[in-house]
């Protein structure tokens, strides 16, 4: 398997999307590629990182704003 | 492959529905417990979308009312979440319409990508390189980094990889072809590594630098 063999099914690797006979291929490039095993790694944690951590905050008010809203227009037939 | 087990809960009612039902009969506090319980997903949505934190907090209004208002039309078959999904997807691109009229808004325009090419920078990561990092500094620079993404990539990564839709369900949220969001979504997260390695580098430690570069 080349470097852009792997590279092509990375995603599947990434999302456990591949069948078994796939993976052991591409487990098997892994171990002999340090250049893809950074990027498995690597790409691996940066979608863990952006799942983990909020980047942008739920501003204060906007849910009890929103509540008056509903309750607005519930009140007009619901 | 399917265990009989995933058939089982395939099978079992998603809780939503219970809720969506209390709410077509006039509880109105079921609709509350779903608002708490997709909010956060609706705005950070909006917010990458619209790149703005008052068309964010629209949009996310929005949606939450325009669902409440076409509780009726919500079909069963497809989650409830998904379906506010779009309605926040939609909401967002009319608000970046509006917002630059006379430029044209499109997720689905073609962006060229460098299919199979072989990243190039390939430093290490340090083992938890967000710990060198305080919350707010990181915050930062995964706000930055993601924002440097063209639109249709950052879309389908978010929507993917952040908010846990499948490719199937992000494909019709966007009217994508599911190859294309399976390209974009590899482009995306190649991308989203390669910034990320300036400051997340082993071997030239923590680059604050690199921040300080940003921020200037």
């Amino acid at each position: 398997m080349t470097c852009k063999e792997f590279l092509a099914l990375l995603d599947d690797l990434i999302d456990d999307s591949v069948s078994p006979e796939t993976r052991a291929e591409l487990q098997t490039h892994l171990g002999k590629c340090g250049h893809c095993q950074v990027i498995f790694n690597t790409t691996r944690k940066t979608i863990e990182i952006y799942r983990s951590h909020e980047i942008y905050d739920l501003p204060a008010g906007l849910r009890d704003r929103l509540h008056a809203a509903i309750m607005a227009r519930c009140k007009k037939g619901c | 492959m399917a265990t009989i087990q995933s058939i089982a809960a395939e099978n079992e009612p998603h809780p939503d529905v219970a809720l969506v039902e209390r709410v077509r009969a006039g509880d109105v506090s079921a609709y509350d417990t779903l608002v708490r319980k997709y909010e956060r997903q609706i705005f950070r949505i909006a917010q990458h979308i619209t790149q703005n934190r008052e068309d964010a907090e629209d949009v996310m209004q929005d949606a939450f009312l325009k669902a409440y208002e076409k509780l009726e039309q919500f079909q069963g078959n497809s989650k409830f979440y998904t379906w506010l999904v779009r309605i926040a997807v939609n909401e967002s691109l009319m608000r970046l319409r509006k917002r630059r009229t006379g430029k044209m808004v499109s997720i689905d325009e073609e962006i060229e990508t460098e299919e199979g090419s072989v990243p190039r920078d390939l430093a290490d990561w340090a083992p938890d390189p967000e710990q060198n990092y305080n919350q707010a500094e990181l915050a930062e620079i995964l706000r930055k980094t993601i924002q440097g993404l063209p639109p249709g990539f950052r879309i389908v990564f978010v929507l993917r990889d952040v908010e846990g839709l499948s490719t199937e369900e992000t494909a019709e949220t966007l009217g994508l072809s599911i190859p294309a969001v399976k390209s974009r979504l590899l482009r995306a997260r190649l991308q989203l590594r390669e910034r990320l390695s300036r400051y997340f580098h082993r071997t030239k430690g923590p680059s604050k630098q690199a921040l300080k570069k940003n921020e200037d």
